[in-house]
């Protein structure tokens, strides 16, 4: 187990190696200067000098073994001192953004908390609220309840975040003013109230993503659920006399969640980017907004950097979901 | 067998319909038969013909929809199974009647070791705790010939060949000691040197144990070696019920006949082409009518056509459902 681990995150090195190269050739090739940040009145040769400082004018190979060397282990060491106030990173050059000029990797420990917090409550109510739906109308099959799950489920994932999130807006904050349409993220929880205000204006988003997640898991669940309760154990734990919740959620449940926590290790770093659109929507500030913000801004730093960790991200989760795998399953042998 | 003894599990009038989108098949047309004490039950029928429909039918063991079972009255210690509530009869599954089914690569869930599945009846039925179950289903792994039983109830299935496999699924099905052990087709997906240990163990226990079995299979040498009674099955019926030595010494009906020619004989003289039965099986849209054989049928005359035989019993204890009769290879009076 532990040299399958190993060994799949050795091959993973070059995978991503090969990501970075594709990722910085191409957002490097974006038309656009950095330039174009710096006010027209700066004279030309100050404009130089200041081009020369960020390093824009050096081979672009050059700034991508810069760039990587700062990313697998300046920021890192950074983080490391962030965490532990150590000061193992001092002097050492960190990925600039064009646009604040100041660390990328600053703005993304900035800007991760709210991500976190929308998305992950979003991700997980959207899990346990399409597990039950999933398993139940599996084991209902055609009932009244499947339908309506099917429909749901139709809609949730044929319709988009950025329109169910609009319209949300327009019903619970500009018709009946429930719940703000403009997440504050300077809000800080420290007692009662604060904590309520939070929940109130993480409904909408959470709500949006949550859905459309749930969306597509529960009809994971439900065809997983319905494989295996024709299959022949299925009889066997009847025939031996167990319950129906036994066998469902006994017997039935443990083989389904094996292709279906998959999925879910799968889907977590797609919904990054589905957050993207819904922290637009909401004007939440987070990871999905500042690559918005950067994008706009030629601040190539900062789009690199980011892609570059959703990639990190997606490769992590494969690695994550093999795992787990193994773990559900005993048939799994890792050789 | 004494004909006065109790039986143990009555079976009456039974009738199970599938509801298909192509309209209804009737899978089991008013069968009728007992178990007694001890007895070995053979059950011989084609592909099709009803077998593994009516004893999952006993146990409320088929899917519905589509199934539906009817009509029909199955009387297991003084409870009729089918009109029981549920939890009476999950009582009885796994308890007082064991089921072993015929694919053991599929018929024990992948994801949990043998020693867990074989202690869950353990535990639900008989109210043991961890480790007397523990104890127990090492007992059983023992019984059934596995080698090594402590150490093989912590293996996941796919660590067990078929034949072991089988094995375990008889450990299960025997369990709790039930008085009555159906067993469909046991042996059919295993090879034949595994068969024979297989039937041999069966026989071994029954012995040792004293339950009534209900054995299906296509194998009519199977069932002349172990079974004391054998009922033959077409087209969801039995057409043929009696002691093993009688029915297969003296076949009454045509079916049975038929059946018996294709079995090929391994020291008797080669006949130059294995004997098949020509035609189909029936698949029944509506309750029969008329004999379900009587269009693949060698001695059909029209009143086959017209009506469905009744069993007619020819005496100890055999019975046949059918119009002619072999010894004047005429019309059976009555
Ligand atoms: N789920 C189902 N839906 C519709 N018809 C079914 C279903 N299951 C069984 N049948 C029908 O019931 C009839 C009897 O099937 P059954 O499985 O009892 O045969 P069998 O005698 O056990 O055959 P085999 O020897 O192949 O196991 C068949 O004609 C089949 O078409
Ligand atoms: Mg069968």
């Amino acid at each position: 187990m532990l040299t399958f681990i190993l060994r799949r995150i050795l091959t993973a090195i070059p995978t991503l190696l090969l990501i970075s190269l594709v990722i910085f050739f191409l957002v490097d090739l974006a038309p656009g200067s950095p330039a174009s940040e710096i006010p027209l009145t700066v004279p030309a040769e100050v404009r130089a000098k200041i081009l020369e400082s960020m390093g824009v004018n050096d081979p672009v190979y050059v700034r991508y073994g810069l760039w990587l060397k700062q990313f697998v282990w300046v920021e890192p060491l950074n983080l490391f001192d962030h965490f532990f106030g150590t000061t193992f990173a001092e002097g050492q050059q960190r990925i600039i953004s064009y646009q604040t000029r100041s660390p990328v990797f600053d703005m993304i420990v900035q800007r991760i908390p709210q991500t976190m917090t929308v998305i992950g409550t979003a991700y997980l109510i959207g899990i346990m609220i399409a597990l039950p739906i999933g398993i139940y109308s599996a084991y209902r099959q055609y009932s009244w309840f499947d339908q309506a799950g099917t429909f749901f489920a139709m809609v949730g994932f044929s319709v988009p975040t950025f329109f169910t999130g609009v319209l949300l807006i327009v019903i619970f904050s500009v018709k009946l003013g429930w719940f703000p349409s403009i997440y504050d993220t300077t809000l800080k929880v420290e007692d009662w109230e604060s904590f309520l205000k939070q929940a109130r204006q993480m409904a909408l988003p959470v709500t949006v993503l949550a859905l459309f997640n749930a969306a597509s898991i529960s009809r994971y669940m439900r065809s997983s659920v319905l494989d295996n309760l024709g299959q022949d154990y299925v009889r066997t734990a009847r025939a031996k006399g167990m319950s129906e919740r036994t066998v469902l959620l006994g017997h039935v449940l443990r083989n389904s969640l094996i292709p279906v926590v998959t999925v879910i290790a799968l889907g977590i770093p797609s919904i990054f980017g589905g957050a993207i659109i819904t922290e637009q929507v909401f004007k939440v500030n987070g990871l999905g907004a500042a690559l918005i913000g950067a994008i706009h801004a030629n601040d190539l730093p900062m789009v690199q950097t980011l892609t570059f960790i959703f990639a990190t991200l997606i490769v992590t989760f494969n690695l994550i979901a093999d795992i787990l795998y193994g773990i559900l399953d005993p048939r799994i042998r890792y050789v | 067998m004494p004909d006065g003894a109790q039986p143990v599990l009555d079976v009456k009038g039974l009738k199970t319909v599938f509801r298909t989108r192509g309209g209804e098949i009737h899978a089991v047309n008013s069968v009728s038969f007992d178990l007694r004490p001890g007895e070995l039950l053979g059950v011989v029928g084609e592909s099709g013909s009803g077998k593994s429909v009516t004893m999952m039918s006993l146990m409320g063991l088929l899917p519905s929809p589509p199934a539906d079972v009817r009509a029909g009255e199955v009387i297991f210690e003084g409870h009729d199974l089918l009109k029981c509530s549920d939890e009476h009869l999950r009582s009885v599954r796994g308890a007082g009647i064991g089921f072993i089914f015929q694919d053991p690569m599929t018929s024990l869930n992948p994801v949990f070791t043998v020693g867990f599945q074989i202690m869950e009846p353990l535990r639900k039925h008989m109210g043991m705790d961890k480790a007397q179950a523990r104890k127990r289903a090492q007992e059983l792994l023992e019984l059934v010939g596995i080698p090594d039983a402590g150490q093989r109830l912590k293996d996941f299935p796919h660590q067990f060949s078929g034949g072991m496999r089988q094995r375990v699924m008889i450990a299960i099905a025997l369990a709790c000691d039930p008085k009555v052990l159906i067993a469909d087709e046991p042996t059919t997906a295993l090879d034949v040197t595994i068969q024979a240990q297989i039937i041999e163990l069966v026989r071994e226990l029954r012995t040792k144990l004293g339950m009534a079995i209900v054995w299906i299979t296509h194998d009519l040498g199977v069932i002349a070696g172990i079974a004391d009674r054998v009922m033959v099955m077409y087209g969801g019926q039995i057409v043929e019920q009696g002691p093993v030595k009688t029915v297969l010494g003296n076949p009454q009906h045509p079916y049975t006949r038929a059946l018996l020619t294709t079995v090929p004989s391994v020291r008797g003289a080669r006949t130059a082409k294995l004997n098949t039965i020509e035609g189909q099986p029936p698949i029944l849209k509506a309750a029969p009518v008329a004999c379900a054989f009587h269009d693949r049928c060698p001695q059909a005359f029209d009143r086959c056509a017209r009506e469905n035989p009744a069993r007619i019993p020819v005496g100890g204890g055999h019975d046949v459902a059918c119009f002619w009769d072999p010894a004047t290879n005429g019309a059976r009076n009555g």
